[in-house]
C-alpha cells in the first residue's frame, strides 16, 4: 500500500484485513447465538404454540364455516353484500383448484403478523409523536428496515433461530411494520392543534388526551399504516417460504425452480385475492367508522 | 380592588429558543422590532398587569398580532410566561404541580376558543359533556347537565349531531354551553365571537348578557372590535405589541383616550351607541324646590337661564319657565307653585343610550332633565353637549 498511488487507485483496505473483519464478526456472532439460541427460543415458544394452534384450528374448520365467517366479517366491517358475495366466490374459487389448505396456513400467519406488528407498531408510533428524539432515532431504522433487502436479515435470524415459523414471522414483521409505526406517527402528529388545545384547557390529561382526542383522530392515518402492513405481510409469503414458512408461497417458490408456470400464477392469484379481501375490508371498516368526521355523511 | 380574583404582576412572555438569555434587552427597554432584529425573538408581552375582579366582565382589546391570544393563554398556562406572576384566588398559578394544573384547569377556567376547537368525532352532547366527562363526572349526570346547558343556548334538538353539521353560529354556541357546562367560574373568551356575522354575533353578545345576569361569572373576553368592547365590558384594557396601553371603564376610555393609538381606536366608534345618558349629562342644576311663585322666581334670579327643574319630595315634576312665573306673580303674589303654571316635559332616563334619546333631546327647547330609575333628577343633557359628545372631535 505503501507504494501505490492514493490518487488514482482507491486506498481500501487489503484482502487479509477484510477477511479478519469479516471472520471476527461471524464467529462472534455465531458465538452469540450458540450461548443465547437456545435461550431466546424458548422465549418465542409461546408465540410458536399459538401459531401451530392457530394454524390447526383453521386447517381443522370445515371449509363451509371458514367461508361464512370470512364472508360475514366482511360484510359486517364494509355492510356492502357485493364485497360479501366477491369473497365466497374467491374463496369457493380457492378451493375448487385444491389451494385450500396452504390459503388457510398463509392466512393464519398473516392475521398473526399483522396483529403482532398493530401490537408492537403502534405504541412505537405513539412514542415518536411525543418524542422528537424518538423520532430521530426510529425513523433511520425504519428506513433501512424497507430498503435492507429481506434476505439480508433472514441470515442472523435464521442463524440464531433456525428455518421455521417463528424467523418467518420476525422477517415478516420487520418488513411489514413500518407503515403502521410512521403513520402512526404522523397521525397524531397533524392532530389539530386548537382541538388538542381544547382539550388541555379542559384539563384532560396526557392520558385522556391520548385515548381521547389524539389516537381517535389519528385513526383513519393509523388505518391506513395497517392497510399498508397487511399488503406488505402477505407481499413476504414467498420469501418467508424460503426458511420454512409453509403456505402460498412454497408451490409458488416450487414453480420458480421448476418452471411451472401455471401452478406459480394460480398460488399467485390466491394470494392476490386474500390481499384484495383484508384490503377492502380494513378500508371498508375504517372508512365506515370515520363517516362523521367528513361532514357530510356519504352513506 | 381588595377583592380582585385574578392578578397578573409584571408578566413577559419572549418567544424564541433561548428567551431567559435576551430578558436583558427587554429590560433595557429595547422595541418588539430591535429584539426581534437583533436576537430573532419575538416579544410577546411585555410587563403586564392586571387585577380582574369577582364577576367582572373584562374585555382584552388589540389589533391582529398585539398579543392578545398570547395573553389570555396565560390564565390557564397554555403557555408559560418568560416572567411574571399569576396569581388566582391567590395561588400562584406558575407553582402548581402538572396534576394540580390539571385541577386548576378543570374546575376553575373554561375557555371558548376563535376557531371553536369543538372535538369532530364527538357528537354534539358528548362536547358540551366533555369537560365533566374529564372530571369523571357520572356518563349519566353529565350528559343531563350537558342537555340543559345545550338547551339554553338554544341548541335543543341538535345533540346527536357532530360538529361539521352545524353552521358557524351553532357551532360557537356549542363551545359556549360547553364552557358553561363545567361551572367553572372563570371564562375565558379568546375572540369567541370574531367568526360570526354581525347578525349572529350581536344575538350572541345579547345572549352572553343576558346570562351574566344570573351566572355572575368572571369574564376574560378578548376582541379586536371596540363596538363588541364596549357593549360588553365592564372594564377594557388595550393592548398594542404586548403593552397595555391604557385600561379602565368603557367611557373612561371613550371620552379620554390615553394615546394617539386608543384613540385611532376610538375615532370610529359609535358613540351615540356605545354611551349612555348618564356618562355624558351636565350636573344636576336649575332646581326649583320652592313651594310659592316667588320662592321659585327667587331661586331662578340666581340662574344663568330662563327656566328651572322643578323638584319636590316625589322627585322630577316638570319644567317651568320665568316668564309664566312672572306673569302668574304679577296675577297674585302670594299664589302657592301649581301645576298648570308646570310644563309636562318627560325626562330622559339616565341608563339609556344615546342613540335612543337623540330625537328627544335635540327637538327638545330646553335641556332635557335626566333621572334614575327612582324618579330622583340627577343630570342635565342639553342639544349643545349631545352635539359635542357626537360631532366632532378635538
Ligand atoms: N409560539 C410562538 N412563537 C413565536 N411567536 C409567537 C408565538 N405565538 C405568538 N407569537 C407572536 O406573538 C405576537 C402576538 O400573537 P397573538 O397570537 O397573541 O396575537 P393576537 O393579538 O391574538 O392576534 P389575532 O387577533 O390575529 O388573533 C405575534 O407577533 C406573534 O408572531
Ligand atoms: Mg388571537
Amino acid at each position: 500500500m505503501a507504494d501505490s498511488n492514493w490518487l488514482t487507485e482507491f486506498p481500501q483496505l487489503d484482502r487479509g484485513e477484510l477477511r479478519d473483519i469479516r471472520k471476527a464478526l461471524d464467529s462472534g456472532y455465531r458465538e452469540f447465538s450458540r450461548e443465547y439460541g437456545e435461550l431466546i427460543e424458548s422465549f418465542f415458544d409461546p408465540l410458536l404454540t399459538f401459531l401451530v394452534w392457530f394454524e390447526k384450528l383453521l386447517l381443522a374448520t370445515p371449509w363451509s364455516i371458514v367461508i361464512i365467517a370470512v364472508a360475514g366479517l366482511a360484510y359486517w366491517a364494509s355492510r356492502s353484500w357485493k364485497l360479501g358475495l366477491g369473497v365466497v366466490i374467491s374463496f369457493l374459487l380457492i378451493g375448487y383448484f385444491g389451494m385450500w389448505d396452504n390459503t388457510m396456513r398463509t392466512m393464519s400467519i398473516i392475521l398473526v403478523c399483522t396483529f403482532l406488528a398493530i401490537a408492537l407498531g403502534v405504541p412505537i408510533g405513539i412514542a415518536m409523536a411525543r418524542s422528537d428524539r424518538t423520532q430521530a432515532i426510529v425513523t433511520p431504522a425504519l428506513d433501512i428496515m424497507q430498503t435492507m433487502p429481506a434476505f439480508v436479515y433472514l441470515i442472523p435470524v435464521v442463524m440464531l433461530l433456525g428455518i421455521g415459523k417463528i424467523p418467518g414471522v420476525i422477517a415478516v414483521i420487520i418488513y411489514a411494520i413500518p407503515p403502521v409505526i410512521r403513520l402512526t406517527n404522523l397521525g397524531i402528529r397533524l392532530v389539530d392543534k386548537d382541538v388538542l388545545e381544547a382539550a388541555t384547557a379542559y384539563g384532560a390529561n396526557p392520558l385522556q388526551r391520548l385515548l381521547g382526542i389524539q389516537l381517535p383522530l389519528a385513526m383513519p392515518t393509523i388505518m391506513a399504516g395497517i392497510n399498508q402492513t397487511i399488503m406488505m405481510a402477505l407481499s413476504m409469503v414467498v420469501i418467508a417460504s424460503m426458511i420454512g414458512v409453509k403456505g402460498l408461497g412454497q408451490p409458488v417458490l416450487k414453480s420458480i425452480t421448476n418452471q411451472y408456470f401455471t401452478l406459480g400464477l394460480f398460488n399467485g392469484l390466491a394470494i392476490v385475492a386474500l390481499a384484495i379481501t383484508f384490503d377492502r375490508v380494513s378500508q371498508a371498516y375504517a372508512k365506515r367508522a370515520q363517516r362523521h368526521m367528513g361532514g357530510l355523511n356519504n352513506d | 380592588m381588595t377583592d380582585a380574583l385574578i392578578k397578573i404582576e409584571n408578566l413577559y412572555q419572549l418567544f424564541g429558543p433561548t428567551p431567559k438569555k435576551y430578558m436583558g434587552l427587554v429590560h433595557e427597554g429595547k422595541s418588539k422590532d430591535e429584539i426581534l432584529a437583533e436576537t430573532g425573538h419575538t416579544l410577546g408581552l411585555k410587563d403586564i398587569n392586571l387585577s380582574i375582579n369577582k364577576g367582572e366582565i373584562f374585555v382584552i382589546m388589540g389589533l391582529s398580532g398585539s398579543g392578545k391570544s398570547t395573553l389570555i393563554r396565560h390564565f390557564n398556562r397554555l403557555i408559560d410566561p418568560t416572567e411574571g406572576v399569576i396569581k388566582v384566588e391567590g395561588t400562584d398559578v406558575m407553582k402548581l404541580p402538572p396534576k394540580e394544573l390539571e385541577q386548576f384547569r378543570r374546575h376553575k377556567m373554561s375557555m371558548v376558543f376563535q376557531r371553536f376547537g369543538l372535538l369532530p368525532h364527538k357528537s354534539v352532547l358528548d362536547n358540551v359533556a366533555y369537560g365533566l366527562q374529564i372530571q369523571g363526572v357520572k356518563k349519566a349526570e353529565a350528559l343531563d347537565s350537558a342537555k340543559k346547558w345545550l338547551e339554553t343556548v338554544g341548541l335543543a334538538g341538535y345533540e346527536e349531531q357532530y360538529p361539521s353539521q352545524l353552521s358557524g353560529g351553532q357551532q360557537q354556541r356549542v363551545g359556549l354551553a360547553r364552557a358553561l357546562c363545567t361551572d367553572a367560574e372563570i371564562l375565558l373568551m379568546d375572540e369567541a365571537f370574531s367568526a360570526l356575522d354581525p347578525l349572529i354575533r350581536s344575538e350572541m353578545q345579547d345572549q352572553l348578557i343576558e346570562l351574566q345576569k344570573t351566572l355572575h361569572k368572571t369574564i376574560i373576553f378578548i376582541t379586536h372590535d371596540l363596538d363588541e368592547a364596549l357593549r360588553l365590558g365592564d372594564r377594557i384594557a388595550i393592548l398594542k405589541d404586548g403593552e397595555i396601553v391604557q385600561q379602565g371603564e368603557p367611557e373612561e376610555i371613550l371620552l379620554n383616550p390615553a394615546t394617539e393609538y386608543v384613540e385611532a381606536f376610538v375615532r370610529d366608534v359609535n358613540r351615540a351607541r356605545a354611551l349612555t345618558v348618564e356618562t355624558v349629562m351636565k350636573d344636576p342644576a336649575y332646581r326649583i324646590t320652592a313651594e310659592t311663585i316667588k320662592e321659585a322666581l327667587e331661586q331662578m334670579r340666581g340662574f344663568k337661564q330662563d327656566y328651572g327643574y322643578v323638584i319636590n319630595n316625589d322627585g322630577y315634576q316638570g319644567i317651568v319657565k320665568e316668564d309664566t312665573l312672572q306673569e302668574a306673580y304679577d296675577d297674585d303674589s302670594k299664589a302657592d307653585l301649581t301645576n298648570e303654571l308646570i310644563e309636562q316635559v318627560d325626562a330622559l332616563e339616565q341608563d339609556a343610550v344615546l342613540e335612543s334619546v337623540i330625537p328627544t333631546t335635540l327637538e327638545a327647547e330646553f335641556a332635557l332633565p335626566v333621572v334614575d330609575t327612582d324618579g330622583n333628577m340627577t343630570g342635565r343633557l342639553s342639544r349643545g353637549t349631545l352635539s359635542d359628545v357626537l360631532g366632532v372631535r378635538h
